[in-house]
Parts: C-alpha cells; sequence; structure tokens
C-alpha cells in the first residue's frame, strides 16, 4: 500500500502511522457532555466502502494526514494535511 | 531414460548428484526431476496420507508428488520441488515421508485402511477415551502427518530483501510475457521482467514450434538478448512473482543459481518488493490431470510435461507411451514422442467426434479407466464404446485441459469468471489495479494469440501510464484452435485421485458432498484439498467440477477458487531476511555507552536504548551488592546517571505556553522563565499517558522531557494536538533527544561537583530551576530537577560532548567517594521516594490513582480533561498507589504478586490490587514496594495478604505512603 | 447419528454409505422465537446453547454465505484462559472449561490439544507484568507458571537465546491453552444445534432489522420477511454494518489481521509460543503446518487480506525468535476482519431495542471464546440477563468509563489492542 503524503510524495505504507477515524479531527467541546463525548472517542462509522481516516508521515515529516480510502478495496482516493482539512472546518 | 535431442542441456557439462544416498550423473541444466528420469527413477516420493508410491507428475513449481528433502544440518530444507530443482555438483536429494525407504514404506498399510481413513474421518472418532486423543491418537496422527522435516537447527544460509521500482512489471517470460515487455521497452519504459523459470521463454522452451521463423526456444532467447541490449529492461529469472499488494506493490521471490548462491557471502534467495506503475500478468497456464482410478501411479504425467522432459531435457520416462487427452494437444504429443522415436502405445481422445492422421492407435470418445503397476506405471486399461481394454505403457501422458493461471488476480479479492469455451477459469477483468493479463492466463492458448495478447497488454498499460505506443511487427507464430471436451473424473470404481499430495480422491469430494459439506469451501476445509504444497493447481478446478455434479450444479454456481499469496511457497528465511537477531529493531546507544560497557556495566534494553545495569567494583559478585552500593553513594555523596535515553522535546513560539497547557494536565503557561514542572500528560481517554518535566528556557521557549518508554507516542501526540486540534497555535516544536546528552548528578555533594565543573554562580539554582550554562567553551543547560530524592542536577551538552562529559562527571564523582550508577540503583532510588516509571502508568491509572488528582487543573482544559470525569475514572474505591512493607516472616514483595485483606482467600472475587515495583532498599533497610491497592490511600497504615501464587510468596504488609523515603523532600530543596 | 469409532469402522467395512448431513439445511420458516444473525462460531454455538440449556428450540441462524465461514475458519486456532482483568478473566476461565468437554459434548472430535501455551518476556518490567498476569490466572483458579530460561531451554531448545535483539528473560506458561481444529469448532456446533431442531439456514443476508415501538419484530433477508420475538446480531466483522440496520453506531472499527501457514513438515514445535516484542506467535497443526500469526495491518479494513509491511515483519519476528523455522516455507497467507473495540473486549449485552441482542466486538479473542460466548449469549437471549462470566461485557462501560478491560493499557484507539 502507498499513500501520498501531501508535503513529500508517494511514500510507502510503512513509514506512517495510522490511529483511526478523522473524526478525530472533531474534538468536542469540554462541556459537550457523556454522550457527545463518548461518541467521539469510540463510535464509528466504520463503512465498508469509503472512509476519511488519520495516518502521521511518522517516517517522514511529521504532517497528520487525512486519507481518503476505500476500506473494501484499499484504494486510496485522496489526501489532505490534517491542519487544512481542520482550517475547512472538517 | 536420456535420447538424443536438442533440448536445452548442456550435454558438455556432466553433473553428478546424489539421490537417497545413490550416485547418479546428469547434465547442465537438467533439473532433478529429469535427471532422476535420465537415470530411469519414476519412484521419487510418497503421498501424505496414505503413502502411496509416486513419480512426477508436471515440470514446475506446481508439482505435488516429487519433493525432496536437499542439505544437511542448518542447510536442510524439506519439501524441494524436484521439478525445480537445479542439478547442481554434489547435490545430494533425500526423499520424504517414508520409513524405511522409499522403495519399501511401512506407511503404506494406511492405503490399506484407506476406507476408515475417508475425509473427514479424524472429526468423527477419537473421543473415547477422552484422555486418548491428546496420549495417543494426536501424537500418532502428528508423528505420521507432515512431509519433510527441519534440521531444528538454526538457519545459516543468507537471505536477502531488496525494494526495485518500474514503469512496467511483467510476470512471466513465455510469448506473452516477451511480447509485452519488448512493446513495453520500445516505447521506453522502465520495464521489469520476471520469470520463475531458469531461462525465458515458457512453453516455448517446451514445444517444437517455430515463432519468427526460428525454433521457439531459439526465438525466445533473441528477444531477450534484444531487451538485454535495451538497457532499460531488468531481466529477473529464477523469479517467481509470489503476490500482488496494494498500490502496485508486488512481491516477488528470486532463487539464486546454484553457482552463485555456492560463493562465500552470497545468499540464497532474495525477496522483492516491487512497485510498478502498470503490470501485465503473463503468467502461463497449468494443465490439468485427469481423475480414473490409480492415476497416481509413477509414470503418469501431464502431457505438457512429457513433452518438456522431452524436448527441453531429452528425457522420457519410458519407451512405451500411452497418451490421453481432451484437446489437439494430445496429438501434439504424440507427433513429438513418435519424432524422438519413441513408441506410442495409445492415443486416447475424450472427444467423440476427434479424428487422427497420426499413425497411431487411435481411441476416440475413450477414457482411460484404470492404471496398473504399483511401483511404476506398467498398463492402462482404456474404456471404449466396444469394451474395455488393456495397454501396456510405462508412461501416460494425460491432459484434461488447461487452466490459465489467475492466482495473482485473486490476491485482492478477484472471482475468477468461469469460460465455458475452455472449460476453466479466466480472470476478472481489472481484479487488480493497474494489472493486465494477457497470453494463456487469460485463456489464450496459442502462440500467435499470446503474441498478439501481450502486445494488447502492454498497450493498455502504456495508456494508464500516459505513454505512446512504439511500431513493432509481430513475429509469425502458429495458430491452433482450442477445442475441449470436458473431463474431470472417469467415472468407475476404485479411488480416482484430485488432490495428489493430499490424498482426495472423488470419492471423498462425493462423500463430502453427502456429509452436506456443499459449499466448495466446505468441501476443501473437509476434505483438505487444495490445502497441500500446490496449493490446490493441480486438483481445484476438477474438485470443483466432480462437486458441482455430485450437487447437482454447475461449476459456476458450485463457486470459484480462490488463491491467496504467495503464489509458490515462499521460505520464511527469505521473507523474513535482514530485521532478524540483533537487527530485529533499531539499537540506540548513549554517548556514555563505550564508558559503561569498559566500566564492565552490564547493558541492558530500555526500549531501543541500552542503558547500564550497575557497575560492578572490584570485589562485588552479586548485582544487589553493587546496586545497594550506589544507592547509599547517592544518598551520601554523589552520583552520575546517564539520563539522554529520556525523551526531550523542543518546544517554542507565542503559543508554547498555551500549547503545554492544552496537553499537560498542570499549567505551564504561567510558568516562570528559568524554571520547571513537573507535568503529567493524559490521553483523549482520561488515563495517563506519560509524564515528565518541562523547563521553561525563555519567554517562547519550553524544553520538555518525557519517560523514555514513551518518547515516540508523546512526539505523535503532540503533532496531533497542533495540527488536528489547535492549529491555529503559533508553535513549533521537534525532537532534541538523540542532540542532547544529559547527566543526572544527584547526591549531597552535586552541587559541590557541579561547581567544580561550572563555577558556583552558575550552579545557584533554586529547586526545579534551570538555565543556560557553559562548560568551558560549550553551551549547556543546568535543570534543578531529582529523580532521586537527593539533591540534584541534570546537565545537558550536545551530544557530541557527551562522552568527554561523562568521563569527567565520573572522574569528579569518584574523587567525592561518589561515581556513576546504574538502572538498578535508580529504580531503587525512585521506589524509595514513591517515584513512578510506566510499571504504574501502564495505561490503566488515572491522574486520581496515582495521586496526582490535583494536579489537574480546574482552570482550563486539556487532553483527557472530559473523559477522566466518567464515573468509572473518578469514583472512589478505585485501586490507588500505595507503598508497602513487609511485616510478616517472608521479607519479599515480588511485583506482580496480588493484594488481599488479610485472612481473606487469594481467589479473584477478593482481589484488592496489586504490586508493580519491588526492591530492597538500603536507606530503609527493608524491602520496599510500591502497588495499587483498592481505596488506598485511606488505609494506610493497614494490613494487606501479598500472594504471589507463581513464586511460591504468601505474606503480610503494611500499606504506606508511597513515599517511604524522606517524606518531606527536605534533601532534594537542601 | 452418533459418531465414534466404531461407526468409522462399521461404515468402512460397509462402503461408507450410511454416512448423513452433519447438519439439516432448511428454508426460512415466516416466524421464529428468536433469529440469530450470523452463522459463525458465536452465532452456532449461540443457538446450540440455547437449545441444550434453555430448551429454545425454535431458532433460526441466518448466514449469508457458509456455516464457520467467518473468522472461526480463518484464525489461529489457539485455546487459552490467560486473561487478567476482571471480566476477561471469568468468561475466558469458563469458556476453556467448555473446550475441555467440547468433544464429549457435541459428539464430535474437535481436536481440543492442551499442547501449553508459552508468553515470552524480555525484561524485568515485562516479567512483573508477566507475574501480575499469572497471578490473576491463578486467583481465578485457573493454571499458570513462570518457567525461567533454564527451563525454557528445555522445553524450547530451538529459541535464539544468545543473538537476539530482545533477551529471553523467562515465559508464563498456561498448561492447559493449547489448539483446537478451527472449522471443526462451527461444524460440531451446526450439528449439535441442528440435532436439536434449530434451522441453519445458509446464503440467507439480513438487509433489514424490523422494529416497532422500540421493540424488534423480525428480519428483512435476501430470501424474504422473518418474524422473530427476539433477534442476536453476532456478526464480528460485519458488526456496524448490521447494527446499523438498527439505527445503532458501535464502538467498532474494522481492522485485518493476517494469519499464516507453512508447507507440512514433521513435528517440531509442540507449544504455542508467544513473542510479544516481536507481535509473534507460532503453533504446528497436526498436518504439519507451522501456523502463526503477528500483528493487524493497522489500518481499517473489510479485505480479508493484508499488504507486505506486516507478513514480512512476522517473518521477521519469526526468524529472530526461532531461526530454525527459516526453511519452511509459507504456503498460504489470509487475513481475517477483526472487530476492534475501544478496550480491547468484547460485547454481550442486550441493545436500546427490546428483545434485540449484540455479540461483537471480540477483536482477536474471537475463537477461544467460542463456547462461552454462545453459552453467555445464549442465557442473556433466553433468560434477558446476563450470565455471570460475561456480566462485565456491557456497551455502556465505555460512556460511563465503568469496568473497562483494557489489558494492553493502550487506551480507547480501536486498533492498539
Amino acid at each position: 500500500m502507498r499513500i501520498t503524503c501531501p508535503l513529500c510524495g508517494a511514500r510507502d505504507r510503512r513509514e506512517f502511522y495510522y490511529s483511526g477515524a478523522a473524526v478525530a479531527l472533531d474534538r468536542p467541546a469540554p462541556e459537550a457532555g457523556a454522550e457527545v463525548w463518548d461518541d467521539y472517542l469510540h463510535n464509528r462509522d466504520n463503512p465498508a466502502g469509503v472512509t476519511r481516516d488519520m495516518w502521521y508521515h511518522e517516517l517522514g515529516c511529521g504532517s497528520w494526514v487525512v486519507v481518503t480510502r476505500n476500506t473494501v478495496s484499499h484504494e486510496v482516493i485522496g489526501t489532505a494535511l490534517a491542519r487544512d482539512e481542520k482550517g475547512r472546518g472538517a | 531414460m536420456r535420447i538424443d535431442g536438442k533440448g536445452l542441456i548442456d550435454r558438455r557439462k556432466p553433473i553428478s548428484f546424489r539421490f537417497d544416498g545413490q550416485r547418479y550423473d546428469g547434465f547442465a541444466g537438467d533439473t532433478l526431476a529429469s535427471a532422476l528420469l535420465a537415470n530411469d527413477i519414476r519412484l521419487m516420493g510418497r503421498s501424505f496420507k496414505y503413502h502411496r508410491p509416486r513419480g512426477v507428475l508436471t515440470a514446475g513449481s506446481e508439482e505435488p508428488n516429487a519433493l525432496v528433502t536437499t542439505g544437511l544440518g542448518p542447510a536442510q530444507e524439506p519439501n524441494v520441488r524436484a521439478t525445480t530443482l537445479e542439478l547442481y555438483e554434489g547435490l545430494m536429494a533425500r526423499s520424504q515421508n517414508r520409513w524405511p525407504s522409499l522403495g519399501f514404506d511401512l506407511m503404506a498399510v494406511n492405503d490399506l485402511a484407506a476406507p476408515f481413513l475417508g475425509a473427514g474421518f479424524y472429526y468423527k472418532t477419537f473421543m473415547w477415551p477422552k484422555a486418548f486423543w491428546e496420549k495417543i491418537y494426536e501424537p500418532v496422527i502428528r508423528n505420521a502427518a507432515g512431509l519433510g522435516a527441519l534440521s531444528g537447527e538454526a538457519n545459516s544460509d543468507k537471505y536477502e530483501k531488496a525494494f526495485a521500482h518500474c514503469d512496467l512489471l511483467v510476470i512471466g517470460a513465455g510469448p506473452a510475457g516477451l511480447w509485452a515487455a519488448m512493446e513495453g521497452a520500445r516505447a521506453g519504459l522502465d520495464v521489469i521482467l520476471c520469470d520463475e523459470d531458469t531461462q525465458p521463454g515458457g512453453r516455448l522452451n517446451a514445444e517444437t514450434e517455430t515463432v519468427g521463423g526460428m525454433a521457439g526456444a531459439e526465438w525466445a532467447a533473441s528477444v531477450v538478448a534484444e531487451l538485454r541490449a535495451m538497457g532499460n529492461v531488468r531481466i529477473m529469472t529464477r523469479t517467481a512473482v509470489i503476490g500482488a499488494y496494494d498500490g502496485g506493490t508486488y512481491g516477488a521471490l528470486e532463487r539464486l543459481a546454484p553457482e552463485v548462491a555456492q560463493r562465500p557471502g552470497a545468499a540464497r534467495e532474495c525477496f522483492w518488493r516491487i512497485t510498478a506503475g502498470q503490470a501485465v500478468l503473463a503468467a502461463g497456464a497449468i494443465e490439468r490431470p485427469v481423475a480414473f482410478r490409480n492415476n497416481d501411479r509413477p509414470g503418469i504425467m501431464t502431457a505438457g510435461a512429457v513433452r518438456a522432459y522431452l524436448n527441453r531435457w531429452n528425457v522420457t520416462a519410458g519407451r512405451n507411451i500411452a497418451v490421453y487427452g481432451n484437446t489437439d494437444e494430445a496429438h501434439r504429443s504424440v507427433r513429438d514422442l513418435q519424432a524422438a522415436g519413441l513408441h506410442v502405445s495409445a492415443l486416447i481422445d475424450a472427444r467423440p467426434h476427434a479424428t487422427c492422421d497420426l499413425d497411431v492407435p487411435f481411441f476416440a470418445g475413450a477414457e482411460v479407466s484404470n492404471a496398473e503397476g504399483r511401483q511404476a506405471l506398467e498398463a492402462v486399461e482404456i474404456r471404449t464404446a466396444k469394451g474395455v481394454e488393456k495397454i501396456r505403457a510405462e508412461c501416460l501422458a494425460m491432459s484434461g485441459g488447461w487452466n490459465p493461471n489467475v492466482h495473482l488476480t485473486c490476491h485482492m479479492g478477484g472471482r475468477p469468471v468461469w469460460d465455458r469455451d475452455i472449460a476453466a477459469f479466466v480472470p476478472q477483468p481489472g481484479a487488480v489495479p493497474g494489472l493486465h493479463v494477457a497470453g494463456a492466463a487469460r485463456g489464450v492458448f496459442d502462440t500467435a494469440g499470446c503474441l498478439a495478447d501481450g502486445r494488447r497488454a502492454a498497450r493498455a498499460a502504456l495508456e494508464a501510464l500516459g505513454r505512446k505506443a512504439a511500431e513493432v511487427d509481430l513475429p509469425e507464430a502458429e495458430t491452433a484452435r482450442y477445442d475441449i471436451w470436458p473431463v474431470w473424473a472417469v467415472p468407475g470404481k476404485g479411488r480416482a485421485w484430485l488432490d495428489f499430495q493430499n490424498d482426495v480422491t472423488v470419492k471423498d469430494v462425493r462423500q463430502a458432498a453427502v456429509e452436506n459439506f456443499r459449499s466448495v469451501e466446505h468441501m476443501k476445509r473437509y476434505t483438505t484439498q487444495g490445502m497441500a504444497t500446490d496449493q490446490g493447481k493441480n486438483s481445484n478446478v476438477a474438485a470443483l467440477a466432480v462437486l458441482a455434479d455430485a450437487t447437482g450444479r454447475g461449476i459456476p454456481e458450485t463457486g470459484t477458487t480462490t488463491f491467496r499469496p504467495p503464489f509458490v511457497p515462499v521460505s520464511i528465511a527469505a521473507l523474513g531476511a535482514g530485521a532478524q537477531g540483533k537487527g530485529f529493531a533499531p539499537q540506540r546507544f548513549t554517548t556514555s555507552h563505550d564508558a559503561s560497557v569498559a566500566r564492565g556495566a552490564p547493558m541492558i534494553e530500555a526500549g531501543l536504548w541500552y542503558r547500564p545495569s550497575y557497575f560492578p567494583q572490584a570485589g562485588e559478585t552479586h548485582w544487589r551488592q553493587s546496586c545497594d552500593r550506589e544507592v547509599q553513594m547517592v544518598r551520601r555523596a554523589v552520583g552520575v546517571s546517564d539520563v539522554s535515553t529520556l525523551g526531550k522535546i523542543d518546544i517554542q513560539g507565542p503559543d508554547a505556553g498555551a500549547f503545554l497547557d492544552m496537553v499537560y494536565t498542570g499549567m505551564f503557561s504561567t510558568l516562570k522563565e528559568g524554571r520547571v514542572r513537573y507535568g503529567l500528560m493524559l490521553r483523549e481517554d482520561g488515563y495517563v499517558m506519560d509524564d515528565g518535566t518541562t523547563a521553561r528556557m525563555g519567554a517562547d521557549h519550553y524544553v520538555m522531557t518525557t519517560t523514555t518508554a514513551a518518547a515516540g507516542q508523546v512526539m505523535r501526540h503532540l503533532d496531533f494536538v497542533h495540527q488536528c486540534l489547535c492549529p491555529q497555535m503559533d508553535v513549533r516544536f521537534i525532537s532534541v533527544t538523540e542532540q542532547w546528552a544529559q547527566f543526572a548528578v544527584a547526591g549531597p555533594k552535586a552541587r559541590d561537583l557541579l561547581t567544580e565543573l561550572l563555577g558556583a554562580d552558575q550552579v545557584d539554582l533554586p529547586f526545579m530551576g534551570c538555565g543556560a550554562v557553559r562548560i568551558d567553551e560549550i553551551d549547556a543547560r543546568l535543570f534543578r530537577i531529582s529523580f532521586s530524592g537527593e539533591a540534584g542536577y541534570e546537565i545537558a551538552v550536545p551530544a557530541r560532548y557527551g562522552a568527554a562529559l561523562f568521563e569527567r562527571l565520573c572522574e569528579m564523582a569518584e574523587a567525592r567517594d561518589g561515581g556513576p550508577y546504574g538502572m538498578e540503583a535508580l529504580n531503587v532510588l525512585r521506589i524509595e521516594k514513591g517515584f513512578i516509571t510506566h510499571a504504574e502508568i501502564h495505561g490503566r491509572v488515572t491522574a486520581k490513582d496515582i495521586g496526582m488528582g490535583g494536579m489537574v487543573s480546574a482552570k482550563k482544559d486539556c487532553v483527557g480533561k472530559p473523559m477522566a470525569a466518567r464515573p468509572g475514572l473518578s469514583e472512589d474505591l478505585r485501586e490507588e498507589l500505595v507503598g508497602l512493607r513487609p511485616l510478616g516472616e517472608i521479607k519479599e514483595l515480588p511485583a506482580g504478586a496480588h493484594l488481599f485483606d488479610e485472612g481473606a482467600e487469594a481467589m479473584a472475587e477478593n482481589d484488592q490490587g496489586y504490586v508493580t515495583s519491588s526492591c530492597y532498599s538500603p536507606s530503609c533497610e527493608s524491602v520496599l514496594a510500591l502497588g495499587f491497592l483498592k481505596n488506598g490511600r485511606a488505609r494506610h497504615g493497614e494490613r494487606v495478604r501479598l500472594v504471589d501464587h507463581l513464586r511460591g510468596v504468601d505474606t503480610i504488609c503494611e500499606v504506606q505512603d508511597p513515599v517511604q523515603f524522606d517524606a518531606d523532600g527536605g534533601r532534594m530543596r537542601d | 447419528m452418533g459418531f465414534s469409532g466404531w461407526r468409522v469402522l462399521k461404515e468402512g467395512l460397509t462402503g461408507n454409505k450410511g454416512w448423513q448431513p452433519h447438519w439439516r439445511d432448511a428454508t426460512p420458516k415466516s416466524e421464529y422465537d428468536v433469529v440469530i444473525i450470523g452463522g459463525g462460531g458465536h452465532g452456532l454455538s449461540t443457538a446450540y446453547y440455547l437449545a441444550k440449556n434453555h430448551g429454545i428450540t425454535n431458532v433460526a441462524v441466518l448466514e449469508k454465505g457458509y456455516l464457520g465461514g467467518g473468522n472461526v475458519g480463518r484464525n489461529t486456532t489457539i485455546v487459552r484462559a490467560n486473561y487478567f482483568l476482571p471480566g476477561n478473566s471469568e468468561f475466558y476461565s469458563h469458556s476453556l472449561k467448555l473446550w475441555e468437554n467440547l468433544e464429549q459434548d457435541l459428539n464430535y472430535n474437535v481436536m481440543l490439544s492442551q499442547r501449553g501455551q508459552i508468553m515470552l518476556f524480555h525484561s524485568d518490567g515485562q516479567r512483573d507484568a508477566m507475574a501480575r498476569r499469572g497471578n490473576a490466572i491463578r486467583n481465578q483458579g485457573d493454571d499458570a507458571e513462570i518457567l525461567s530460561v533454564g527451563a525454557l531451554k528445555r522445553m524450547l531448545p530451538y529459541l535464539d537465546y544468545e543473538q537476539t535483539r530482545f533477551p529471553i528473560y523467562g515465559g508464563l506458561m498456561q498448561r492447559r491453552a493449547g489448539t483446537a481444529r478451527h472449522d471443526a469448532v462451527a461444524w460440531g456446533y451446526a450439528r449439535g444445534a441442528s440435532e436439536r431442531g434449530v434451522d441453519l439456514i445458509q446464503n440467507c443476508e439480513v438487509t433489514g432489522i424490523d422494529r416497532e415501538g422500540g421493540r424488534v419484530t423480525g428480519v428483512q433477508t435476501t430470501r424474504g420477511a422473518i418474524r422473530a420475538k427476539k433477534v442476536a446480531i453476532i456478526v464480528a466483522g460485519r458488526s456496524s454494518q448490521v447494527a446499523a440496520m438498527a439505527g445503532m453506531r458501535l464502538p467498532i472499527e474494522s481492522h485485518v489481521l493476517q494469519a499464516f501457514v507453512t508447507e507440512g513438515l514433521k513435528p517440531v514445535i509442540d507449544h504455542v509460543v508467544s513473542f510479544g516484542m516481536g507481535h509473534f506467535y507460532i503453533s504446528q497443526s497436526d498436518k504439519g503446518g507451522l501456523v502463526f500469526g503477528g500483528d493487524l495491518d493497522m489500518y481499517a479494513s473489510y479485505a480479508q487480506r493484508g499488504n507486505l509491511p506486516i507478513v514480512e515483519h512476522v517473518m521477521e519476528a519469526g526468524m529472530t525468535l526461532m531461526p530454525m523455522i527459516g526453511k519452511a516455507k509459507l504456503l498460504r497467507s489470509w487475513g481475517g476482519i477483526m472487530d476492534m473495540s475501544p478496550d480491547g473486549s468484547p460485547i454481550i449485552d442486550k441493545t436500546d431495542t427490546e428483545g434485540l441482542f449484540l455479540n461483537c466486538g471480540w477483536c482477536y479473542g474471537g475463537f477461544k471464546a467460542v463456547p462461552g460466548s454462545g453459552y453467555s449469549t445464549a442465557h442473556l437471549i433466553a433468560t434477558e440477563t446476563h450470565h455471570a462470566p460475561a456480566a462485565r461485557y456491557r456497551l455502556d462501560r465505555f460512556r460511563t468509563g465503568r469496568g473497562l478491560m483494557d489489558e494492553e493499557g493502550t487506551g480507547s484507539q480501536h486498533n492498539l489492542h
């Protein structure tokens, strides 16, 4: 599997660390309540199909990358820097 | 026997070898199988279950029968296919799975018991008496199972791994692959052409065809020469592409030629990771056997193998040969055999409509119904419309048609598609992105068709790459129609083999269907069909057809065969080459490493780092003596310890303070410049992730330390918090763990030592103070922090000065009755003081559990704070950090022991906690421990029972405050 | 039809003509007391125990593919009870006891082989953590013992004790742990359930879960609607999709775990050996193949296949731990889809929909859990109360933080367990 880091280009999957769904970007307000926090941290759409998840270019530039990917075919559809996605209010 | 002919062996280079101890001769270019046939050896192996005598069935890597063991001692290699084993001088091969000998195998008695050993028999028996399964039945089964044996000795041969990149990977160098490579190369692509055989050419090396006006093998050689001359093509023979993976990545196993592998220091095999822009799969096809009674007798081979042995290696398994087939290929076999001067005793063509223009006893619409001869074929029984006839034959060339090698197209979940015209599965188009299938692998079986298909596939790849095709003329080649009459299993009594090695017969598949194993997956799992070393290459389709028949369904409705990587078995040594042994994980060394080793310190693993365990001195014979001395040395004088392995992160920017407030439970934006603060970091789920100190070196500049174990995790976490949670913050940070060497100098004489080193004014720091200092001309940093409970400092210098500083600090310490101390002493010092490590913050504890609930600032949010408020993490009666001291007779409090109320039975329901760390404390003259105890902070002074079942300790201890030495911390602040 | 050595003998002498289907293929009825979605190990064992322990036989097991086609048929066959946190400890203890009587109970040889599992440790800190685990196992009444390096060298002489990156300090052994023939477990439960009247329905995919007024009323399937008083979702690997049919969003992320088998070899590895530092574990099957595995591929996936980085890492670990396996050849690799939960432990619980039950989140623990999981799930379905050994497998524990069972201590990131 190869992932295109927006800064470094196409790299082997070995250079990246995976952490989970890109909902991680949407940290709730501290006072949002137990349900919201439970949902944020634990519950997942977990689609069999296209998903967005978080990859860290650990053996590269240190960027967190949002990867749009298909969980069934493993096709990588697109990548973007997490900080840009965050800026877009993703 | 060897015959005359113009094969691809080199008769000028004889080679002698041994098989089962007997010496034989062959030629360069032979495989073990061809050389054995040349020496009239037809019996080459024994089957898995019934120990049936077996000869070679094929001429390729799919061989199920002729498996041998080579090498001795650590070089012993089991299950080597005689069909792909290149002959080399001194080769010693041994047959497998027989006792006492290949010719006389006592385990062949299993064959007589076959009625009781049918598919799945073991699921129905061996259950009584209960204890017998593990004591008697299973050991017998285990010893009988398996084919070859490992030596049990560590592998001593060299294996390698490598990466390669190309525009176009061509898999298979038969006509389709060669031409695809040619088209790609002419268009200017970087091409890698792989073939598992020793020479490119594929079936052209085994047939008597002409291509481009030349003999097929010659034409292949000329194309190879042309490709090699082009400079943008890498031709990898002996290289089997074994798997298709995501992103255009392919795995490939290269066997080095024996003469190369035997050079000193050379590798035997290399496992390649090839990343290709596009790929062409031209892996050819595998001929399938026909199931009839006793179709496993030595001498019965696939017709393609018979022709390969004849035309390439000039050997035959007999003078009298019968040919049985269901396509025109059978006639081709007869032609080749007769041309070589061999006697063809019958041509049995399953097609009722077949005609024959050859001078041979011809039987159309007939079938072979039985074979005679036990260790070697003697005759075949044929059934025609007129009745049954027996025909003498030492060899039967059989063909049930060809199965395209769709394997790689299944590796990413593709399902092959049934093609009625050729009665075979063909690849699902697009099953692997960027992989174009060509030639026989796609069901195109004639040479002219393969060449054109290779062109088509290469041009599709070129188009995908956005490149223009070059104008190249296709060479002339033979065209042929593939007219097949499907024959899977010949009806009749007796056992007819589908999976040769695993001894799965037609009856077994039918029996499975009767017992409701009607799904193809159930049938395979129940009968073990397809699970032998050929991975079902010889049997899957036929078994599926038999199952379809048994269940009254068509083949495509019954299911498909699926193939999983690897295409051919790959040695673990090749796949695991490189990062193994000491190289399994990186080794990280501190700047004081050599000095520590020179001082006799045993170096132990700390994460990826190595740290000194203790520094033995003359007369010390046990680590405890050294450890106790070092602890007392720190408590009474001064000790030096390398703490460089702790993670160090340099954090700068106007928002550095705010950023730290977000990642730490405590407040860091208010930390004064020149001051250090202890920080606790939570995971977002509210549990403690790590701890450490962070120093404010300037208004916008902090230096964070992490634990050794969590340095990487913390760096990743900081990047996450910054980039994903608060990208608006103006802060930058970088790991400087390896840029700074850092040493703890601790003990009552630490200040005195550092005064000598730095001068009094530079050392004049308050407790938890920090500052830039200079040692001679070097910029350094000094922190007044302590992990020992003594007045202590940590001094950091650029790593290149670390070794020198360590020596100097040790000398200065030794001049003050001090010296270096190791991890053992460091651990004792911190347990005495109740300081935690990852033994305590093991991922399941909260700040409150370790008595640091008060460190979670109420004034701000931080990572982990919301979830730490969950009732399960915040309510009372959780296990809390306590100190423990022994009270009973036994003065041991082993870490890992569990705690119970005094008098309570040591069982799970009564569990009150456990010990995390334990040591002998010379300072307290007692064994001390840290641990977690339910509601522990309220239980100081209580007696609890400590039980270590594993090491037989059962004692009483007293619950204490975790800080068991210098409770008010006066020594640190002094 | 009972299975026995005598029966095999008798059938062998009479042409093996008397064997019957191991289970009945049923066609769906319009209504059942209980519908179990998922014909894997857990679904089949749940059906079996519903019938056997609770007398509930008007039960259908709906399987979209073939019985036992999920993770029960694609794992590394290890059976053990060496968990240490409350909840897991008693559950796996109960499950192992069921294993030990399973062949007699099912009259099916699932080939449980208690050859012993050894978990190696490589530092003082790991020894302490392993001792804590071992003592917890003993507190639970199961067996565990610490082995010294000397004892290990006698038992596992083929490990590399010298030239290895992480020296071996010792091992924690559970002698009652071992392996079983994975497919046979599914088939044995299928046969047992079928004999007791349960309808096993293959090639029947559930496409919807019917609810009315907060109560489950049945399921929609590719073979028509089926009414049911109770429905259980037992579909590890597809849990999120099926639960979504009932409006639920689960704390599950699906990951691929690869497993590997070599060509058949004469006996060389007698135990189950686990090398935690290398994420590697291995045993040898009765057929002679070395069966081994490693860590997740570490990205969410529904493909039953993985990639080379983990393949290579597993082989490197194997070569590091036991370099004598170098000349064994990898024959087949495959992947299973793991329901990864936020604490690495499973869920057996009711849901907010009355009559709808959930069994998921087995991470890699699923195979050894099959008997216990079915037993406890059947109890929950039949009695509407939690079975004591599985009482902590609540869905709400993540929200409340009460009773989390994070054996690895890695926190809520799903793939780290």
